[in-house]
């Protein structure tokens, strides 16, 4: 046996054996010493590996909280791997050719599955955290479906921290009932974990959460104060009214405009009274002239009264100070002093009223974003007008983004309605942004609206990637039903006179990626039910 | 099971692409859109024209039994992306590819197939061993020939090694990967690939983190055996002879008697030293218990011809290599399409996994790991890397691999596990543990982990 440890022949060779011969009993006499050294590492190495034992455990990780969801079909996990397995290439620029396009139809996935409350598997986690990770967008609904497990996992890689962050940490709240468990994570926890209970509490008893925000309010830091506020924007009711009010007076000027906001759009708090008084003063009817006449006088100054009601007294460039300080005025009221104050009338006739002095575009705007604050149907309507009115002589706005905003007021199927006739009268070329506020999947009369048009635009013989960003959200949004019907359009037609050469070709591959994205979809979803 | 036999998983089907970016072309091409006239004749073979850029469209076949791959488009990727477009429509089973009667183009690549497997099968039937040379002395001589060209390599290769330990391993760092990469040189003039392999292998350990005196000692030290064991092969017994002239290079054929069972595919990867692709098929047999490994090259950038997806069963004739602890086989025929196979093979503990590496060092010295199926184990997440698999008692753990540590699979265990216990299929060594596939009791998945 040798006495040499391990350690000495390392040593040894480490320096050469010219300098650190082995010891004797390593070393037989005659023998050459770097042969010798060999020999005893080779026996040590394999004695040593073949005596490996297991070392001690390390804690073990805490169990992942189970999930009782019911586990995905069988053909629906197969189609997750391939959504996931697709992602990192949708980076590739150039033309799509006809197969779908895979990443965009994650989201549309993954609300599916969320809706039926399935749960993930466990091996596709790292993928959907991963996805998660590079697309914001998709991270509610992924770490929705990731559920605990995914946040478990989430735990143990820094690149998934964003999952930590994330509000969704619903699972670790305590019930609302228990309120000392309630207080003790409204003191000690995270913000984005105090952000969540504020919720939960709210939706459960919105006066108890109130109480909750009150009882540290003033210990707060500006910016908290600021989201905690702008997350009663959910279920704001006239019970937030005291509380608002109070804000006010915020020392933080932020604070004190979302409060000012949320008020006036609550038609019944003091706020919007005063904001009436004051809104009225500055508008009236004339009717000296034998036909009525809305005439405006524009604030003279922005006293501390409105300043403290939320009304910035410094316009932005290029504005008049007393345009801005009217526009504000009329926006915070509530609509529904106009009909009394215009000598009884309604919406539609209040806006078919002339406006003396070229008010009338500071006018309208104001009662859009009214509309828009007040979530007011009616005056919405109104000033959208008909669809199709041409959008430059329309009553209300012209502005597109506004108008988007005016038609998510509107129930579901009039705003599709409402869509469909704009884009019978108009083309598609404006629409785009109309598009993505009407549900999905399209009304009937909205895709067969779409579909005309791009025939339209087809036989036009302009070139389909003109039309690319509504052929992306009919590829994502029109009903998967309608893919038989689109199916005439897939041919290639005869290139009509004076049109773009190849486009024919193109858009042909344009409706094959149309309906292959529909079949898809129409398959996605059948996988999906239970 | 339907006529078509088992249809694969798109998980499946994505483990058979070369590489990412095929991967990802392949998964683009798996929906109805491209494709036409697609079919399969109930046997596993499938068809497809798939609409590439030009006017003709692309004539994709697929043989899942082999799986064997024909395209007309020029890739050079293998399978192509339309082979793996074409797997995944069929995997999908959305109804494109549907039972029909063979086209004509289809017919004569498929049928040139078959009759070739079957003129393989007549001729290993009633052929007998096939003839090795005509002439049986100038084979001997030239084997004798090569046997001391080898015989001078390792001697040249002990004067290194025992040049190198009279300097001292602290200026093996300083004299750099060139010095190695010239004995490497001689090694594979003496026609010792496995020789030389090992040397490259030495070069790359100086500098390559903390402990690497620790293991170039090792390293040299079993080379030292090697080229020991070789100089002395005549007084070896006979199957440590054999498995000694399998580590230093020489090949000898598949000759043990074939075992036909229900082979499961356990583990399925790839690893490349950038001038050859190797990959490794882990097998198991459900009724002898038998592990066979299956080896397959590539040259650099096409994937090796043979894949298995994970988590099916073949049942199949596979010859042994000799020598002792040798697990490497040869597949023979297949006598049915893949089944699936979700159960993993009996396991133990991690205990058990580092006893079965120690008693596999008996027959063969050289072998760095060995295949173990761990049961009941949880994945410990560890700061710094410093990852274990233990017991699901906490008592004993084995440390994952550094190999291990750098594959996306290690957070597919952990989320499998979920801190619960998995069975664990993975190579057990003198580095540690590497998770190659992982089933949980919660699912009937076989979750592959490369």
């Amino acid at each position: 046996m040798t006495t040499t440890t391990w350690e000495d022949l390392v040593t040894s060779a480490l320096l050469g054996t010219d300098r650190r011969t082995p010891a004797a009993d390593v070393l037989a006499p005659g023998e050459d010493a770097p042969v010798a050294l060999l020999d005893a590492a080779a026996l040590h190495t394999v004695r040593r590996r073949a005596g490996l034992v297991p070392a001690p455990a390390a804690p073990l990780p805490e169990p992942a909280p189970h999930d009782d969801r019911p586990p995905l079909p069988e053909a629906a996990r197969r189609r997750l791997g391939r959504l996931l397995a697709d992602r990192s290439g949708a980076a590739s620029g150039g033309r799509r050719g006809t197969a779908p396009d895979l990443t965009e139809l994650l989201p549309q996935w993954l609300a599916a599955a969320n809706g039926h409350g399935y749960r993930a598997p466990a091996s596709v986690l790292p993928a959907l955290l991963d996805a998660a990770r590079a697309r914001t967008d998709l991270r509610p609904a992924a770490l929705a479906f990731a559920g605990p497990r995914g946040l478990w996992l989430a735990r143990f890689n820094p690149d998934w921290k964003f999952a930590l962050r994330g509000a969704s940490c619903r699972t670790a709240l305590p019930s609302p009932d228990d309120e000392e468990a309630v207080r003790r994570l409204w003191e000690e926890g995270l913000f984005a974990e105090r952000v969540a209970l504020l919720g939960a509490v709210r939706s459960h008893d919105p006066g108890a959460a109130l109480a909750l925000l009150a009882s540290t309010w003033s210990t707060e830091r500006a910016e908290d104060r600021l989201m905690f506020l702008d997350s009663l924007r959910d279920g704001l009711s006239d019970v937030d009214e005291p509380f608002l009010e109070q804000a006010l007076a915020d020392r933080s000027r932020n604070v004190r405009s979302t409060a000012a906001e949320l008020l006036s759009a609550l038609p019944h708090s003091a706020l919007a009274g005063r904001m009436a008084e004051r809104a009225s003063t500055c508008v009236g009817l004339d009717r000296t002239g034998g036909n009525a006449v809305i005439v405006v006088e524009a604030p003279h100054e922005c006293d501390a009264g409105m300043q403290r009601d939320g009304v910035l007294p410094n316009p932005p460039t290029g504005r008049g100070q007393r345009s801005w300080w009217l526009g504000q005025l009329v926006e915070s009221a509530p609509l529904t002093v106009w009909s009394s104050r215009l000598g009884g009338r309604t919406p539609e006739e209040i806006l078919a009223l002339p406006v003396a002095d070229d008010w009338q575009g500071e006018l309208h705007a104001a009662w859009c974003r009214a509309a828009v604050r007040q979530r007011d149907a009616a005056w919405a309507r109104v000033l959208l007008g008909p669809p199709a009115t041409p959008p430059a002589t329309g009553p209300g706005t012209s502005s597109l983004a506004e108008r988007s905003q005016l038609l998510s007021i509107l129930p579901g199927g009039e705003r599709a309605a409402w869509v469909a006739g704009f884009i019978a009268a108009h083309g598609l070329s404006e629409a785009f942004q109309l598009l993505g506020v009407c549900a999905v999947p399209w009304a009937e009369p909205l895709g067969r609206a779409v579909i005309d048009a791009l025939d339209i635009a087809r036989d036009a013989g302009s070139y389909p990637w003109s039309f690319s960003g509504v052929m992306g959200l009919a590829e994502r949004c029109l009903d998967p039903e309608e893919a038989d019907r689109l199916e005439v359009l897939t041919a290639v037609p005869d290139e009509p006179e004076g049109a773009s050469p190849g486009a024919g070709g193109y858009w042909s591959e344009a409706f094959q990626r149309l309906v292959a994205t529909l079949r898809l979809r129409a398959a996605m979803r059948a996988e999906l039910s239970p | 099971m339907n006529q078509q036999g088992v249809r694969w998983t798109a998980e499946q089907v994505l483990a058979l692409a070369p590489d990412d970016a095929s991967r990802r072309a392949g998964s683009r091409l798996g929906a109805a859109g491209p494709w036409s006239g697609g079919g399969s004749d109930g046997t596993g073979a499938l068809w497809g024209l798939c609409k590439g850029s030009g006017s003709r469209p692309y004539q994709t076949i697929v043989d899942t039994t082999g799986p064997a791959y024909k395209c007309s488009c020029p890739s050079r990727k293998f399978p192509c992306k339309h082979a793996l477009g074409l797997l995944l429509l069929w995997a999908a089973d959305e109804g494109a590819v549907r039972r029909s009667d063979v086209p004509e183009w289809a017919g004569q690549w498929l049928e040139g197939r078959r009759a070739r497997a079957a003129g393989k099968e007549g001729g290993d039937a009633g052929g007998g061993p096939p003839t090795t040379s005509a002439d049986p002395e100038g084979a001997r001589r030239r084997a004798e020939q090569r046997a001391a060209r080898i015989t001078a390599g390792a001697e040249e290769l002990e004067q290194r090694l025992a040049d190198l330990l009279r300097g001292g391993l602290a200026s093996a760092d300083r004299s750099g990967y060139g010095l190695w990469e010239e004995t490497a040189a001689r090694m594979v003039d003496a026609q010792a690939p496995g020789l030389a392999g090992r040397v490259r292998d030495l070069g790359a350990i100086p500098g390559s983190g903390p402990g690497w005196p620790v293991r170039l000692l090792e390293e040299c030290a079993l080379t030292h055996l090697l080229d020991r064991a070789w100089l002395g092969i005549e007084r070896l017994p006979g199957p440590l002879a054999v498995t000694v002239r399998t580590r230093v290079g020489l090949t000898v054929p598949a000759d043990g008697p074939a075992v036909r069972d229900r082979w499961s595919v356990l583990a399925q990867y790839d690893t490349s030293d950038g001038k050859l692709t190797t990959r490794r098929v882990w097998l198991y047999g459900r009724d002898s218990g038998r592990t066979a490994l299956l080896l397959s090259f590539g040259a650099a950038g096409r994937a090796p011809q043979l894949a298995l997806p994970v988590g099916v069963a073949i049942d199949a004739d596979v010859t042994p290599y000799p020598g002792a602890g040798q697990l490497r086989a040869e597949l023979g025929t297949q006598f049915s399409p893949p089944v699936p196979h979700e159960a993993p093979p009996p396991g133990g503990s991690v205990t058990d996994a580092a006893a079965a590496y120690g008693l596999a060092l008996r027959d063969d010295p050289w072998l760095d790991s060995w295949p173990v199926t761990l049961s009941g184990v949880i994945p410990v997440p560890g700061q710094d890397g410093g990852w274990q698999v233990a017991d699901a008692d906490g008592g004993h753990a084995l440390p994952l691999s550094p190999a291990a540590l750098a594959r996306p699979g290690l957070w597919r265990l952990t989320a499998l596990s979920g801190g619960g216990p998995v069975t664990v299929f993975g190579e057990c060594g003198h580095r540690g543990f590497t998770p190659l596939t992982a089933w949980s009791a919660e699912t009937p998945e076989t979750v592959a982990l490369t």
